[in-house]
């Protein structure tokens, strides 16, 4: 069992929810970049989440969490001194940094609480980081005080202006390149869609992106094939292959299609915690 | 005198058409009167045959003696000192080829069903415990071993090494121990409540189990012995799935065995108050001729699907699985499709499998292997339409230690470097043994390379 030791929201419009787990194991190896899978009690599922960051000392683990699956809603529901049956890691292989001098690092929505940590991670080695992370609205920006620690240069962009400068994190990423900013790399965390965008435009530049997938999940050790996408023609499994990888290789209409599998199943699910259990469950 | 009938008696079953719509098990055991009388076809040789056959060296015509007296606890007593998990092995070993394959019975007639009468030893057991109370706990010796992978190979190295009285802590990365027993052999195969009480019974004797425990990630092999564990044996198993590597692999519905064995056994898919989602359809093809194929096959119809295809593209004679698997799958109407070989899934515009285009096969001449190799019959293409293909053409070992190892040897097939006799690896105080060293095979093999891997380390640890 681990212990939830806080949790508190990120926004004002509780969209995005941070835990700090106990979990010494998962502590002191964690890089960034690296994941971690949870499963909330014998019933659940195995979900991966990205560790936004890791303290050795205490022991603990911080993960943050957009409340949008049965799982995540379950999860969001707990408080600190509550207890989830499993929490392993840290799974996948770290973000790639060695060599690296300057990099651009954008974040849409949820996604910058994973760039955040790779952000930090690269600025802590030295290497400058401009960072722009993109919502869709103020009350869902995340991490402002955080990432504007951590970075050079940090934009935020909101989809609708009513935060920072206003359209897509894509449109300020051109904007600088554009100015003629150069960057070893850009490093990209978020929705498929954006992050698609985010490739789409960075090959006009010819700058090398870097993706971090999330895709579906089961093990995450390599042993089921179900995180599989394809990457410049070979099949690659995001588990221990990535979860980082070469944006402009990946095929991302076959991504968006997986990602969507059990779409169904998650209604039908969200539906029943909904109307029947209120969330809790009633079984076990 | 010896009950000289020529066939087994046979396995008490559910009813194949009832059967292959729930996941409770298949083959329900013998009665102690069906043991008894079965014991009594053992001719109990001086030179047993059977034994040699098996991997850890059971005493069967012992074991089979005491039944035939109606001596339970003592044919107990018998086989665990030797094998420390029988309720699992006399449901998943494939005796036909291993003891009951050398018995003398088996020349004129059937063998004598060794693996029932093991089931029957085990499961009395479970149910009526230990006649002189639970068997004493051994006493430390002060020696620390660590296990990494909780499988057969793993579980059977911590069974030896704890009852000779070494501190042995096994690491597993999934959140319940048991390896391929809970993850991959289905319920209707190996009740996962029975998995859970041999593995109880290795606690009993001081084994220590912690899971989620990514091995390689979390913690090195190297850091293991920095904490104080004077030995490792690595029994992290064959996970990584093959693909076919043919066009459409990658549509949606296209699984590999494993994922859908995990979803369905170690996840409880098929249980509606689980969270884990499975689906299949009514229509599921499975690529593959094994165990792991049939075992899926079974699982697709349990789970709903109206037609389930096994292509293989050998025939009946050449396929692998244990027979005892075949008959059940057949009697459960699963439709094999042999001499098939898949070229390309096919797909539709939504990115979802519609069918699995196939060429027909015929056997040729024999190859590297002794089996007659299949050649394509040109032009002979077709479609079977399906919603779902189910991947199981074997697995190869898990690279993660082997990556995080340094000074380990790998083999070609990506398996670690170890003596057949004592696990040992390249590296001092490193064994490693079962599917992490030889690729995909049995249980038993596994359990008989756990064996050898607890005494090598005995004798390493003697020796130091």
């Amino acid at each position: 069992m681990f212990k939830i030791v806080s949790k508190r929201p990120l926004n004002e419009a509780n969209t995005v929810v941070e835990f700090v787990i106990e979990a010494p194991l998962v502590a002191r190896k964690a890089a960034p970049g690296q994941f971690i899978i949870f499963r909330l009690d014998e019933y659940g599922e195995r979900v991966p989440i990205t560790i936004a960051a890791a303290d050795r000392e205490a022991g603990t683990v911080t993960i943050m969490v957009q409340p949008v699956g049965q799982t995540t809603k379950m999860l969001a529901l707990m408080s600190a001194g509550d207890f989830i049956a499993d929490f392993v890691g840290p799974l996948g292989r770290p973000t790639h940094m060695e060599g690296l001098k300057r990099v651009c690092v954008i974040g849409g929505g949820v996604g910058n609480a994973i760039a955040f940590p790779v952000a930090k991670g690269m600025h802590d080695r030295g290497i400058e980081v401009d960072m722009i992370a993109g919502f869709r609205s103020r009350d869902v920006v995340i991490l402002e005080e955080e990432m504007r620690a951590a970075v050079s240069n940090l934009y935020i962009t909101t989809d609708d202006g009513s935060y920072g400068e206003a359209g897509f994190n894509t449109v300020k990423l051109k904007a600088l390149l554009d100015a003629g900013e150069k960057y070893d790399e850009v490093m990209c965390v978020g929705p498929t869609r954006m992050m698609q965008r985010v490739c789409e435009a960075t090959k006009e530049y010819g700058v090398k992106t870097i993706v971090s997938m999330n895709p579906i999940m089961l093990d995450g050790t390599g042993m089921c094939g179900a995180c599989r996408l394809t990457v410049g023609g070979e099949t690659k499994f995001a588990c221990v292959d990535g979860p980082d990888f070469d944006g402009h290789l990946v095929d991302w209409d076959s991504v968006i299609k997986r990602s969507k599998f059990y779409a169904d199943e998650q209604a039908a699910a969200m539906d029943h915690i909904c109307r029947i259990t209120g969330g809790v469950r009633q079984h076990g | 005198m010896a009950n000289m009938r020529m066939d087994k008696n046979p396995m008490p079953e559910q009813d194949p058409l009832v059967r292959n719509k729930n996941f409770d098990e298949v083959a329900l055991g013998y009665t102690a009167e069906m043991a008894i009388d079965e014991a009594k076809r053992c001719l109990g040789c001086k030179r047993p045959s059977c034994v040699s056959g098996c991997p850890v060296n059971v005493h069967i015509p012992e074991f089979i003696a005491k039944v035939a007296e109606g001596d339970f606890d003592g044919a107990y007593k018998i086989i665990t000192s030797t094998n420390s998990l029988p309720a699992i092995c006399g449901r998943v070993c494939p005796q036909e080829t291993q003891c009951e394959g050398q018995c003398v019975r088996g020349i004129k007639g059937e063998s004598v069903a060794i693996g029932r009468l093991e089931r029957f030893v085990a499961d009395y057991h479970m149910t009526e415990g230990h006649k002189d109370g639970p068997p004493p706990v051994p006493e430390s010796n002060g020696h620390k071993v660590a296990v990494v992978g909780s499988g057969p190979a793993g579980l059977t190295c911590a069974g030896d090494l704890a009852r000779k009285g070494y501190e042995v802590t096994v690491f597993e990365a999934f959140h319940k121990p048991g390896g391929v027993l809970v993850y991959g052999i289905p319920e209707f195969r190996l009740p996962k409540a029975i998995v859970a009480k041999e593995i109880a019974k290795l606690e009993h004797f001081g084994v220590k189990i912690v899971t989620d425990a990514v091995i390689g990630r979390a913690e090195s092999i190297d850091e293991l012995f920095e904490e104080g564990y004077e030995a490792v044996f690595i029994g992290t198993g064959a996970g990584l799935p093959q693909f076919l590597h043919i066009p459409g692999e990658n549509l949606l519905g296209v699984f590999s065995a494993n994922e859908i064995l995990t979803r369905s056994n170690l996840m409880k898919a098929y249980l509606p108050e689980y969270d884990t989602p499975i689906r299949l359809g009514k229509r599921v093809a499975i690529v593959g001729g094994g165990n792991v194929a049939m075992d899926a096959a079974r699982t697709a119809k349990r789970l709903g699907a109206d037609e389930v295809y096994v292509i293989y593209r050998r025939s009946m004679e050449e396929l692998p699985a244990r027979k005892e698997e075949v008959h059940h799958a057949e009697a459960e109407e699963i439709i094999f499709k042999l001499l098939n070989n898949p070229v390309e899934i096919v797909g539709g515009e939504d990115g979802h499998v519609t069918g699995i285009k196939v060429v027909k096969m015929e056997l040729g001449e024999p190859d590297a292997s002794g089996r007659r190799r299949p050649v394509e019959v040109p032009g002979s293409e077709y479609v079977i339409d399906v919603d779902a293909v189910i991947i199981a053409i074997g697995t190869s070992p898990n690279p993660l230690i082997l990556s995080t190892t340094p000074g380990l040897d790998a083999t070609k097939k990506g398996g670690i470097v170890a003596d057949d006799a004592t696990g040992a690896t390249s590296r001092a105080g490193v064994f490693a043994g079962g599917d992490a060293v030889t690729g995909a095979a049995t249980v038993i093999k596994a359990m008989g390379a756990g064996k050898a891997g607890a005494a090598g380390i005995v004798a390493y640890l003697q020796n130091k």
